[in-house]
């Protein structure tokens, strides 16, 4: 019997049609967009200025504060201006754009396909690396990974669980990264059990992915230490708290991170970003992004320089099919409607998916018929048709009550829900009140 | 038998009717009559609008405090106050009366459409998700908070713009203030005549991409507070705000106003300036005119 999480879940129709396409170079863009908030917490603060030459790998922007991480140059070539671009959130963002000439690196970046396995920086020196580096959460929440790595006083790191459950239907962008570079991963975890002083690492891994399993499980023999963990299907099992619960059997109470019970949870797209800062110097400039629909002639797994607009990827696959109702960036379940195709590839930015017209329409809903279905899918324990209500009539005290800020937007109570209710809209609205409240109450 | 029932039951309504007496003497609580005739000339809207929750709570805290000033009911207006006051017998400082205004113009038309948004039916909501269909993130969403909101059935979505129309049933209780999440709306002085003046537009963004998204958004650009004799108009942020208290109502500022931003309500139809987008097309007619007789 495979494990999984216990409380809740669901199991959309996986439609992983790109999982046999490898991982290709997607081609430099003309101009790239970098936007200077890509990371969950506070924009990062830009150092170059129009007319400025840029190398592939400087720093162009620096986070500042603890929660935000640096950013890079993903391409060379000119800044031609920093300007407020509509970026994949749909709102005005602050951004660079730097005319692209030519693909020269910043010196000492290392470029080449060779492994490198020694692992010869020290602890403390591996999260400077990782800090510098500019490596966020790559699975899509984009937290600062040198903030996970600096484990609090009076806590210990017992564990360190790599995500490759990749659950969200659709993407395909990790289950290449685990095929293609086996290795390069392995190696990334270990610089972590490393960097967080820990022996024990897990990678949980759903088996829908039998042959990344397979090849993970027979290389990471050579590696200590390293346990390869089959889950069973089920969405969202990636989510930092179901994935402890199923790897570890321990839960993460209310409002604590995953340090709370000796758990860090990484990507494996994080994970082999630490292997090229770490062992190659390089920074986060590229990331792996699905291109994926049901309506595209071909579907594919780019590697694509940080800053590429989105419309780049799919001209290079025949452009927007005619049926094309809604572009979304992430998958089906938690990805967000663009609102142009011009917004760039961020670092959070796992997958494109293309949604035709028949299957874009929201189902017109009814009224709740108490079926209690959404209570029973919910990962997090939490009442979505009572929080639906309690926002509806701006109750945010019993809402907060109600624990709306555990809320990890997984969609699952609005997939089940049998009268298509706009269950996840109203909690969002709740969620950001709520959050808005408590900000304004610490202050 | 039954002249014992008949007399136990008399003692025993004798002796409760004693001491329920001397318990309501005890404990009677004094309220002052004049709550209840305040509360009777209040119009018995509960809608908030005072500042406080109810009529009634309205009169008890005018009758607490002794006096009028500072209590306002915007639905009764002047007239209401002057009872209270009549009731109160204090003298009342008549006020000006406000109305809400729009301040947006990005009609479908000004600032077109540039994706669709297809879910709840609530500026809340969508206000969360993403700037707008037409991309102005300051702008109006169309959605109607404020028509929900309104007790007065004094607001209502224009199909044709997708924009609120506030009619002269408003009673300026800022119900709808509270309820737009983009804080469009804003409480002013109806004026002489209902006549007024005012900025239509809170777009914060530089100029150029401000008119990106609307054609008639404010720019910032200070012609108007140049022209203006009152001191009446500030810019901040890019954004024209003008001062009802001080505004005269001469109308400089709409005839300067580049992206006619600046909205006339209730002034004489033929002193409204011509169309600037229809000035040039003239303009470019005659040219193109007078291009052709040279060519003849």
């Amino acid at each position: 019997m495979l494990k999984t999480f216990k409380l809740g879940g669901v199991h959309p129709p996986e439609n992983k049609i790109s999982r046999e396409k490898s991982i290709e170079v997607l081609d430099l863009p003309k101009k790239a967009f970098i936007p200077v908030g890509q990371v969950l917490g506070a924009p990062s603060v830009p150092l170059v200025k129009r007319g400025d030459m840029v190398k592939v790998g400087q720093l162009i922007a620096k986070g500042e504060a603890f929660i935000s991480a640096n950013i890079h140059s993903s391409v060379s070539g000119k800044v031609f201006k920093i300007d407020d671009i509509v970026d994949s959130s749909g709102f005005r963002k602050k951004t660079i754009i730097i005319d692209v000439d030519g693909d020269e690196w910043e010196e000492g970046i290392d470029t080449s396909n060779e492994i490198i396995r020694d692992i010869s920086l020290s602890k403390a020196e591996i999260i400077e690396r990782i800090k510098a580096s500019g490596i966020v959460g790559l699975g899509g929440a984009t937290f600062p990974s040198h903030v996970k790595l600096m484990v609090p006083k009076g806590k210990k790191a017992e564990v360190l669980i790599i995500n490759g459950v990749e659950c969200e239907p659709y993407l395909t962008s990790d289950h290449r990264l685990m095929l293609e570079k086996t290795e390069e991963l392995l190696i990334g975890t270990k610089i972590l059990m490393k960097g967080l002083a820990v022996d024990k690492a897990i990678v949980g891994i759903e088996n829908n992915k039998a042959d990344a399993i397979e090849k993970l499980t027979k290389v990471a023999k050579d590696y200590a230490g390293i346990t390869i963990l089959p889950l069973k299907v089920k969405y969202p099992q990636g989510g930092e708290k179901q994935l402890i619960k199923a790897a570890i059997n321990r839960e993460v109470p209310s409002g604590a991170l995953p340090i709370e019970v000796g758990a860090v949870v990484n990507n494996v797209g994080t994970t082999y970003a630490v292997y090229e800062a770490v062992q190659k110097n390089k920074p986060l400039v590229e990331r792996i992004v699905t291109l994926t629909g049901k309506s595209l002639e071909e579907t594919a797994n780019f590697l694509v320089r940080i800053g590429t607009p989105i419309s780049n990827l799919l001209e290079s696959k025949n452009g927007l099919p005619e049926d094309t109702a809604k572009v979304i960036s992430g998958g089906p379940m938690m990805g967000k409607t663009l609102t142009t195709i011009d917004a760039a590839v961020v670092k959070g930015t796992s997958g494109v998916l293309l949604i035709p017209e028949k299957e874009s329409k929201r189902i017109e809903s009814s009224t709740c018929i108490r079926c209690g279905k959404c209570v029973s899918v919910c990962p997090m324990g939490l009442e979505p048709h009572l929080l639906e209500k309690l926002v509806q009539i701006e109750d945010w005290e019993e809402t907060q009550k109600n624990n709306v800020m555990d809320c990890i937007e997984c969609g699952s109570c609005v997939y089940t829900c049998p009268s298509y209710r706009p269950l996840l809209d109203y909690i969002r609205l709740g969620k950001s009140k709520v959050g808005e409240i408590i900000r304004s109450r610490k202050k | 038998m039954i002249l014992y029932s008949i007399i136990s039951l008399g003692v025993i309504g004798v002796i409760s009717a004693i001491i329920l007496f001397f318990v309501a003497k005890k404990f009677n609580v004094v309220e002052d009559p004049r709550i209840d005739e305040v509360e009777e000339v209040l119009p018995a809207a509960n809608c908030g609008g005072c500042g406080y929750p109810g009529c009634r709570n309205f009169a008890e805290e005018i009758v607490k405090a002794e006096s009028v000033s500072g209590f306002y009911c915007p639905v009764g207006g002047n007239d209401v106050m002057a009872e209270v006051g009549k009731v109160m017998g204090l003298e009342v400082t008549a006020q000006k009366p406000l109305i809400a205004v729009i301040r947006c113009n990005g009609t479908k038309k000004n600032s077109p459409q540039k994706s669709i948004y297809d879910g709840i039916e609530s500026c809340a909501v969508a206000h969360n998700l993403f700037a707008g269909e037409g991309g102005c993130s300051y702008g109006c969403l169309g959605l109607g908070d404020c028509v929900d909101a309104c007790d007065f059935d004094a607001i209502h979505m224009d199909p044709e713009t997708g924009l609120p129309v506030v009619n002269d049933k408003c009673t300026a209780c800022g119900a709808c203030v509270e309820a737009c999440p983009r804080d469009i709306i804003e409480l002013r002085h109806i004026g002489p005549k209902a006549k007024r003046i005012f900025v239509s537009c809170v777009n914060k963004e530089k100029g150029a991409k401000a008119v990106k998204n609307c054609k008639v958004a404010c720019i910032g650009c200070g012609k108007c507070e140049k022209v203006c004799d009152f001191d009446a108009i500030t810019i901040e942020n890019n954004l024209a705000y003008i001062d009802y208290e001080k505004c005269k109502l001469c109308r400089k500022c709409v005839t300067v106003c580049p992206t006619n931003a600046i909205w006339e309500i209730n002034f004489p139809l033929k002193k409204v300036k011509v169309d600037k987008v229809k000035r040039v097309e003239a303009k470019v007619e005659k040219e193109k005119k007078s291009e052709n007789k040279t060519d003849n």
